[in-house]
């Protein structure tokens, strides 16, 4: 097992350090989220009490929309210059491949916008209780989103349009966590204990994305490998 | 000893099978639907929703179709991934549309339903939410296949999402117990169902009726996928010995 885990995370080390010195994916991810919840309030007016009442729901929808920028380029840039195929006749199994990515994509993607979630919080008016459950329910949750994601960028790798594609596959995956998620939330605000049963279904929405999402990954990407 | 889905794998044969049962299975889903019409428009109307209820019987078939249709597709998937049966991805290439049909019937005679009842036509019950995410995966499945090219590989890709989507199933059945405004299941339930009869007769027929639609544009739908694939082998087939024969003139 410790022979495998090795070559895994240096695949994931070096997705990490590619995407930190492109600099731009985390760059946009952020700047995305950051203008979708500023300009959300500009169409609503800013009544404080609609502002505090819609915050967990804004901060979810746009963080998902925001790590769906990022998504297509997880494979598409290795099948381009023919590292894909580098990596699949190497020592790791696809599955553990598909892993390692997602993982990246997670740790680049997932985390600096659960880190950003509650300054943007500030800006909705989101109560001081909701603060620790917002950024706990993000780290439970965005890592479902990595995870399936990975399956829809294996899946419209070749694809034209593939971008917008992606969207339409996802968003309807998407969903659970996003409803949990905010759930989460919004419960934590009006009752600070009562938060714990959606958070664990999101837990649990994450956990089974980390165990299955790899399998139909690597399916997905070994038929494109195929052609 | 061959079992019919081995046997079917012949294309061939199932044009043969198909061509000879395809007019038996149009006539008698006409003819079942039109018993299951008459049937509703006898049948009583509902003491508290009266005559509203009679949008039920084509509501609740669509409803069940939107769901099999899916199941179905995931089998076909599930062949082709596994077993790499030809007329697999056939199957599950002719259900989508058929599938995304039902699952829109469904919500617009809910929509046309829920305004009365509920008085919205939309009201965000986790019921018809999940439908709705079932009819985007409808057409996530329509139009992953559409924008690839490679006709295999778009195939087993699309093989792969669904077999990914169907999660969505235990979703959409047990979302009524999560405070839905839908009643909970009151035909397929342990014990006696809950519907009185002089509505359920109709249901069932209705229900039958258009299950046998489905089969027949289902089948319908095959043979034409089938025929088209012929079509482009040929095509490729009469292009290649053209340009042969080019060749053999230049050289």
């Amino acid at each position: 097992m410790s022979a495998l885990m090795r070559p895994f995370w240096q695949l994931v080390r070096r997705d990490v350090s590619l995407a930190w010195k492109d600099g731009g994916a985390i760059g946009v991810a952020l700047g995305f989220y950051l203008m979708v919840v500023t300009l959300l309030p500009l169409g609503i007016g800013p009544d404080l009490a609609l502002l505090t009442r819609i915050a967990p729901g804004v901060l979810w929808v746009a963080l998902l929309l925001a790590a769906l920028l990022s998504l297509a380029r997880m494979f598409e840039t290795d099948l381009e210059d023919g590292s894909l195929e580098v990596l699949a006749t190497g020592p790791l199994p696809l599955v553990a491949i598909a892993a390692a990515k997602s993982l990246a994509h997670w740790i680049t993607t997932g985390l600096p916008l659960t880190v950003l979630a509650p300054v943007l919080g500030l800006l909705l008016n989101l109560p001081p209780e909701g603060y620790g459950v917002l950024v706990a329910s993000m780290l439970a949750g965005t890592p479902a989103v990595s995870f399936v994601g990975a399956v829809g960028a294996a899946l419209t790798l070749r694809t034209r349009r593939g971008g917008l594609l992606l969207a339409l596959l996802m968003l309807p995956l998407f969903v659970p966590t996003l409803i949990f998620g905010i759930d989460t939330v919004r419960e934590a605000i009006l009752n600070s204990a009562a938060f714990w049963p959606a958070f664990l279904i999101l837990s649990a929405i994450s956990l089974t994305a980390l165990v299955l999402a790899p399998i139909a990954a690597a399916a997905a990407l070994r038929f494109q490998l195929q052609q | 000893m061959q079992t019919l889905t081995q046997s079917l794998a012949n294309p061939t044969r199932f044009l043969a099978l198909s061509a000879r049962l395809l007019p038996w299975i149009a006539a008698a889903s006409a003819l079942v639907i039109a018993i299951g019409l008459g049937l509703v428009f006898t049948a009583p109307p509902d003491y508290q929703m009266g005559h509203t209820v009679k949008i039920m019987f084509v509501h609740v078939p669509a409803a069940w179709l939107s769901m099999f249709v899916y199941a179905l597709i995931a089998v076909s998937s599930f062949g082709l991934l596994v077993f790499r049966h030809p007329l697999a991805d056939v199957s599950a290439k002719a259900a989508a549309p058929l599938g995304a049909a039902f699952t829109f019937l469904a919500l617009v005679t809910g929509m046309l339903w829920g305004k009365p009842m509920w008085g919205a036509f939309w009201v965000w019950d986790p019921r018809l939410t999940s439908v709705l995410l079932l009819f985007f995966l409808y057409l996530g499945l329509i139009a992953l296949r559409s924008s690839i090219d490679e006709e295999a590989l778009a195939a087993k890709l699309t093989a792969t999402l669904s077999l990914v989507g169907i999660v969505i199933l235990p979703v959409i059945k047990f979302s009524v117990d999560w405070n839905s405004l839908h009643q909970p299941a009151s035909v397929m339930r342990l014990g006696a169902p809950t519907i009185h009869a002089s509505l359920l007769w109709p249901l069932l027929v209705m229900a039958a009726g258009m299950t046998l639609l489905f089969a027949a544009l289902h089948v319908k739908a095959m043979r034409n996928e089938i025929l088209r694939r012929r079509v482009k082998a040929l095509r490729a087939f009469a292009a290649d010995a053209a340009g042969g024969l080019a060749g053999q003139a230049a050289g």
